[in-house]
């Protein structure tokens, strides 16, 4: 299912297809062949673009988590500049500002972007399809307790909740609180406990 | 007159969330490639803003029948347009080739 | 005027606008709906919020929808709203607050109380 795109394999996979082409994927071949005809890039270039988007999965993002929750002077740095933080770990963000929001028994974070579909990519990997819903970017500004009751995370009035709409050159990542039942593990053992939604802020981690 | 455009949607009242997602098409990954290559610093044949404009330029009903990378496709191939990267009469006509070939979606990236 | 914020000048070394705002500084999202590429949303225009923090300077998106190079770099904010003073109706709990970047030129400072 997830055999690498743009190889030879995947054209059976695709033969179904054929018949049904659409407009816009015609588009993509024909845009394609011809800034490759152009010298703009070359086929190379668009697959190792797609082998790196591949490999950003949410597994960076719960690396960088486990690091914080098991050294308070890591969970500093990266609490003051997450890109500099991420790149300690090998974690190369590019240009990317990040910004690490940091839940508390008194304050859970949660991102969104109301006006297209800005996420943390370099950490998360591409975004789940409801990130860029009408519904989830619409709301979660308005009625975020709702919005985060929808994905079965229930939060007392007590505990404030804390929006980032990502509207500009800001990216953010929600570092969880760590659960109560992981002493003793390793980094790689926190690292598992960590899921996607809990670094966007939609779910919080079971302890 | 509506002053709030399209794109522009936080605060407004929606339906539940569908806890949608989808593993992404080899088409919808090289769309990304394509915009993150275009994008980058040493060919800077593309700016995220620009992108945005067009996407948020198509009318409503174009923006909500839309996929995310349909709309990213669009976007992309407005901006080398308008830059004079390529040309409309290439890409239409290169269109109708890659029809008339029957292309499957992914020839030529192998 | 402020030190330039924590992620500094972009494109590095560029020309940009001073930053006038401090934190905890309130000010007012301006009034206005140009047409075109904005990223100040709706939602938030003519709300009072206080300044988070000075993020940087940053081409100004406006300019680099049209391929322009958005130079003199504007100062980016993070500013804090009250979920409250958005949703006036609500009745959100006191703390709940939504952090929005802005651009300086969407601000404007409210008058001493």
């Amino acid at each position: 299912m997830n055999a690498p795109p743009g190889a030879p394999h995947d054209h059976t996979h695709f033969r179904d297809d054929e018949a049904s082409i659409s407009y816009y994927r015609t588009m993509e071949i024909a845009v394609r062949e011809l800034l490759v005809e152009k010298n703009v890039f070359s086929l190379a270039d668009v697959r190792a673009q797609i082998e790196a988007m591949d490999a950003r999965t949410p597994a960076r993002g719960a690396r960088v988590v486990a690091r914080a929750w098991t050294d308070a002077a890591y969970r500093e740095r990266l609490l003051a500049n997450g890109a500099a933080a991420c790149e300690e770990l090998g974690l190369e963000l590019g240009p990317l500002k990040l910004v690490v929001v940091e839940n508390t028994p008194q304050t859970h974070n949660v991102i969104v972007c109301t006006l297209c579909s800005c996420y943390p990519r370099m950490l998360l990997g591409l975004p789940p399809d409801w990130y860029k819903s009408r519904e989830y970017r619409s709301r979660v500004v308005r009625e975020p307790r709702r919005v985060l009751e929808e994905f079965g995370t229930r939060l007392p009035d007590a505990v404030s909740i804390r929006v980032h709409d990502s509207t500009a050159d800001m990216r953010y990542l929600v570092l969880p609180m760590r659960p109560t039942d992981t002493d003793g593990m390793n980094e790689a053992q926190l690292a598992s406990r960590v899921s996607r939604d809990a670094m966007i802020g939609t779910t919080v981690i079971d302890r | 007159m509506k002053l709030q455009a399209n794109h522009d949607m936080g605060g407004l009242t929606a339906g539940r969330i569908v806890p949608r997602e989808h593993t992404y098409e080899p088409w919808e990954k090289r769309v990304d490639a394509l915009m993150m290559l275009l994008s980058n610093k040493d060919r800077q044949l593309l700016k995220v803003d620009e992108l945005r404009r067009n996407i948020e330029t198509l009318g409503p009903s174009a923006y909500e029948r839309m996929t995310y990378y349909e709309r990213w496709m669009h976007a992309i191939c407005q901006t080398l347009v308008q830059r004079g990267v390529i040309t409309l009469d290439e890409l239409g006509r290169r269109m109708e080739e890659v029809k008339a070939r029957g292309a499957l979606p992914d020839e030529g990236a192998g | 005027m402020q030190a330039i914020g924590m992620y500094g000048i972009e494109p590095r070394g560029a020309p940009h606008v001073e930053a006038c705002f401090h934190d905890g500084d309130a000010v007012r999202v301006r009034v206005a709906f140009p047409p075109g590429h904005v990223r100040t949303p709706f939602y938030c225009r003519g709300k009072v919020g206080v300044i988070e923090r000075l993020c940087g300077a940053f081409p100004n998106p406006e300019e680099l929808a049209y391929n322009r190079s958005g130079l003199p770099a504007q100062p980016l904010y993070r500013v804090r709203f009250t979920s409250r003073d958005l949703w006036p109706g609500l009745n959100a709990p006191h703390g709940d607050v939504v952090e929005i970047e802005i651009f300086q030129h969407w601000l404007e400072p409210m008058e001493a109380a």
